[in-house]
C-alpha cells in the first residue's frame, strides 16, 4: 500500500494526520459552508452586514419555506425531475441495445461505429447548439420538456455505448456461445441472458446519468424558457433576479437545486463511482 | 470469428428443420444491425449531422429565422480581427493549462486519504461531493464567496492585508482567474476519486519490494507508483481537458462574460454571438464553434488513438 499506512508509523505522526484530516476537509469545503451558513441567517443579518458572524436568528424553516411556497422552485424541480427519469430510461435503453451489438458481434464496421459513439460524444455543445435549435423549432418542441429530453437521450447515448459495451466484453463469453448451441434466438440471449448480467452497469449508469442531465445547463438555455418548461439549473437564475441581493434566499434555493443529485450519490455511492471510475483500473 | 464458427457448425447437430427462413439464416449477420438502428438513428440525427450543418452554416450570414445568405470565408475572416475572439482564445488556453493542475492536485489529496483510519470512507466521500454539484450551482457558491468587501474570500485575504480592487470577479486582471478556481474544485474531486480507485489496485508485492530495495517516498511515487496509475491519469486527462474547453457554465453564471469581456470563452462567445440580446448571428456563432470543434478535434484524435492501441492490444 502506497503511502505508508499510518498506523505503522510513528504515535506523533498518527495523531498529527487524525487532527489534520477534519482540517483539511473544512478548508475544502469553506465555500459550502458558507452558503449554508447563509441560508440560515435572517435578511436583517445581510443588513447589518453581519455576513460571517453567528446568525442572530435561526431562519431555517423560514428560508426554505419561502423557497417551497413563495417562488417557482417547486415548479422547476417538477421539469427537471420530468426531464431527467424519461432520459435516462431512453438513453439507457438505446444503449444496452447498442453496447450489446458491438460488444457481443464481430464485424467489419463495429470498431468505426464504436469510435463514433465516443467521438461524437467528446464534441463541443456548442457545434450542435445552431442545428439542433433549429431542427427542435422545427418539430414544434422549442420550450417542451419533449424537446430537451430527445436530445439528452441521443447525446448520452454516445457516453453510456462506451460503457455498456466495455462492460458487456468483460461478460463470459462462453454464455453466449452455450446459448447459439442450444439454438436460442438472438434478441433472446440478449433479453434472458445479457441483459440480467448487466444490472450492475445498468445502476451505475442511471446514477451517472441522472447526476448529469440535472446538472445540465447549456441545453436548458438554449431550448427552453419559462418556468413551464425550464429545469431548476436554468430556473435558478430567474429565481435569484426575484429575490435579488437577498443572500438567504438564494443561498437556499441553491441548496435545494443541488440536493437531488447529492441525495442520489450518498444513497448509490458505490454504483456512482462505479461508474465514473470506468477504465481508471486496468 | 472462432466463435460465430462454432454457433453455425453446432447447430447442424440439432434437429433445426431444413428449410429456414431467410432471416434464421442471416441472424448473426442481421442482429447486430436491428440492435443498433435506433441508437445510431438518434445519434445521426441530434449529434452527427448537425456537425456538417454546423459547418454549412459557417459559411453563411443567417439571422435564425430568414433566408441564408451565402458569403464564403467572410465569417472566418471577421473572426481574424475580431478583439473579443482573441481574448477569448487566449482564456479557452488558460483554462487549458490551469485546469490540468486538477490533476496533481487530485493526486495528492488521493494520497492524503489512502489510509485505512476510522471514518476515512466518510472522508472520501465528502471530499468527493463538490463534483456532483451542478456547476450553476458552483458558480453561484464561488461567486458568493469571492463577493466584494463581505465575501469570505476577501475577508481573508484582507486579513493579511491583500486587496483586489473590485473583487476578484469584478476585477478584469484576477476575474478568469478566480473562475478557473471555481471550476478547479470539482474538477479536483473528480481526478482525487480517479486515482483512490487507481491507488486501490496498485500491486502491493511490487511496493513491498521496491521498499526493500530503499525506495521511499517521492521516488517510490515517481518511479513504482505513477506507471501503475497509468490508466486513471489517462482518464484524468481527458476528462479534464474536455471539461476545461467545455467551460460555459460557471462563466454564464459568475460574471456573464464580463468585467469588460474580460472573462469570455470560445463557448460562452459563441453562445452570446447566436442567441443573446446582441442579436442572432447564427453563422458567424457556427463559425467560432467551428474553431472551437477543430481544437477540440486534436485532443479527441490523441484520445481515439491511445484507444486504438489499447483495443489492438486486446485481441
Amino acid at each position: 500500500m502506497f503511502p505508508t499506512p499510518i498506523e505503522k508509523t510513528s504515535r506523533t505522526w498518527q495523531i498529527m494526520y487524525q487532527a489534520l484530516l477534519p482540517l483539511a476537509l473544512i478548508v475544502w469545503l469553506l465555500p459550502l459552508i458558507a452558503v449554508a451558513m447563509f441560508s440560515i441567517k435572517s435578511s436583517a443579518d445581510f443588513a447589518s452586514g453581519n455576513y460571517w458572524g453567528m446568525p442572530t436568528s435561526f431562519e431555517l424553516f423560514n428560508n426554505y419555506g419561502k423557497v417551497f411556497f413563495d417562488s417557482d422552485m417547486p415548479r422547476y424541480m417538477l421539469n427537471s425531475l420530468l426531464i431527467t427519469i424519461p432520459t435516462v430510461i431512453g438513453a439507457i435503453a438505446l444503449s444496452s441495445m447498442t453496447g450489446f451489438a458491438l460488444g457481443v458481434y464481430k464485424f467489419k464496421s463495429n470498431l468505426w461505429i464504436f469510435f463514433m459513439f465516443i467521438a461524437g460524444n467528446f464534441v463541443p455543445f456548442q457545434i450542435l447548439m445552431v442545428p439542433v435549435r433549429d431542427l427542435t423549432i422545427g418539430l414544434g418542441m422549442y420550450d417542451t420538456k419533449l424537446g430537451l429530453v430527445l436530445f439528452h437521450i441521443a447525446f448520452q447515448t454516445g457516453f453510456c455505448t462506451l460503457f455498456m459495451r466495455n462492460f458487456i466484453r468483460a461478460l463470459p463469453f462462453e454464455l453466449v456461445e452455450a446459448a447459439r448451441v442450444e439454438g436460442i434466438a438472438e434478441w433472446r440471449i440478449f433479453w434472458y441472458i445479457v441483459l440480467p448480467l448487466m444490472k450492475p452497469a445498468l445502476a451505475a449508469l442511471s446514477v451517472l446519468i441522472f447526476t448529469f442531465i440535472w446538472n445540465d445547463y447549456f441545453w436548458a438555455v438554449v431550448l427552453t424558457q419559462g418556468p413551464s418548461a425550464q429545469p431548476v439549473t436554468a430556473g435558478i437564475t430567474s429565481f435569484n433576479s426575484q429575490f435579488v441581493a437577498q443572500y438567504h434566499l438564494m443561498s437556499a434555493g441553491s441548496i435545494v437545486a443541488a440536493l437531488p443529485p447529492v441525495a442520489m450519490f450518498f444513497l448509490m455511492q458505490k454504483h456512482f463511482i462505479a461508474g465514473l471510475t470506468l477504465g481508471a483500473v486496468k | 470469428m472462432t466463435s460465430l464458427a462454432i454457433g453455425t457448425q453446432a447447430s447442424p447437430l440439432r434437429d433445426i428443420p431444413p428449410q429456414k427462413g431467410w432471416y434464421r439464416r442471416n441472424e448473426i449477420k442481421l442482429t447486430p444491425w436491428l440492435f443498433l438502428l435506433p441508437g445510431i438513428l438518434f445519434f445521426a440525427v441530434y449529434v452527427i449531422v448537425p456537425i456538417f450543418q454546423s459547418f454549412w452554416i459557417s459559411f453563411h450570414e443567417w439571422d435564425g429565422l430568414g433566408e441564408k445568405v451565402f458569403v464564403g470565408f467572410d465569417n472566418y475572416e471577421r473572426l481574424a480581427t475580431d478583439r473579443k475572439f482573441e481574448v477569448s482564445f487566449w482564456n479557452n488556453l488558460k483554462w487549458l493549462f490551469l485546469y490540468l493542475l486538477a490533476i496533481p492536485l487530485g493526486l495528492s489529496i488521493s494520497l492524503l486519504l489512502n489510509q485505512k483510519v476510522w471514518g476515512i470512507r466518510l472522508y472520501k466521500s465528502m471530499f468527493f461531493f463538490p463534483f456532483v454539484i451542478s456547476q450553476v450551482v458552483v458558480g453561484l457558491v464561488f461567486s458568493w464567496f469571492y463577493l466584494p468587501n463581505n465575501g469570505l474570500f476577501d475577508v481573508i485575504i484582507s486579513s493579511f492585508g491583500l486587496d483586489i480592487r473590485g473583487g476578484v470577479l469584478g476585477n478584469p486582471n484576477t476575474a478568469t482567474y478566480g473562475i478557473i478556481a471555481a471550476g478547479l474544485w470539482p474538477q479536483t474531486a473528480y481526478c482525487m476519486i480517479l486515482y483512490l480507485t487507481g491507488l486501490n489496485a496498485v500491486d502491493p508485492e511490487q511496493v513491498e519490494a521496491a521498499r526493500l530495495d530503499g525506495a521511499k517516498g517521492f521516488k517510490m511515487l515517481w518511479y513504482v507508483i505513477l506507471p501503475q496509475l497509468r490508466p486513471a491519469t489517462f482518464i484524468a486527462f481527458v476528462v479534464t481537458i474536455i471539461g476545461a474547453l467545455r467551460s460555459f457554465d460557471l462563466v454564464s453564471v459568475m460574471t456573464n462574460g464580463g468585467p469588460f469581456g474580460s472573462t469570455r470563452v470560445l463557448s460562452f462567445f459563441m453562445f452570446e454571438e447566436s442567441l443573446s440580446e446582441f442579436g442572432f448571428r447564427m453563422g458567424y456563432g457556427a463559425a467560432i464553434a467551428v474553431v472551437l470543434f477543430l481544437l477540440m478535434l486534436c485532443f479527441i484524435s490523441y484520445f481515439l488513438w491511445s484507444m486504438y492501441q489499447d483495443e489492438k492490444g486486446a485481441h
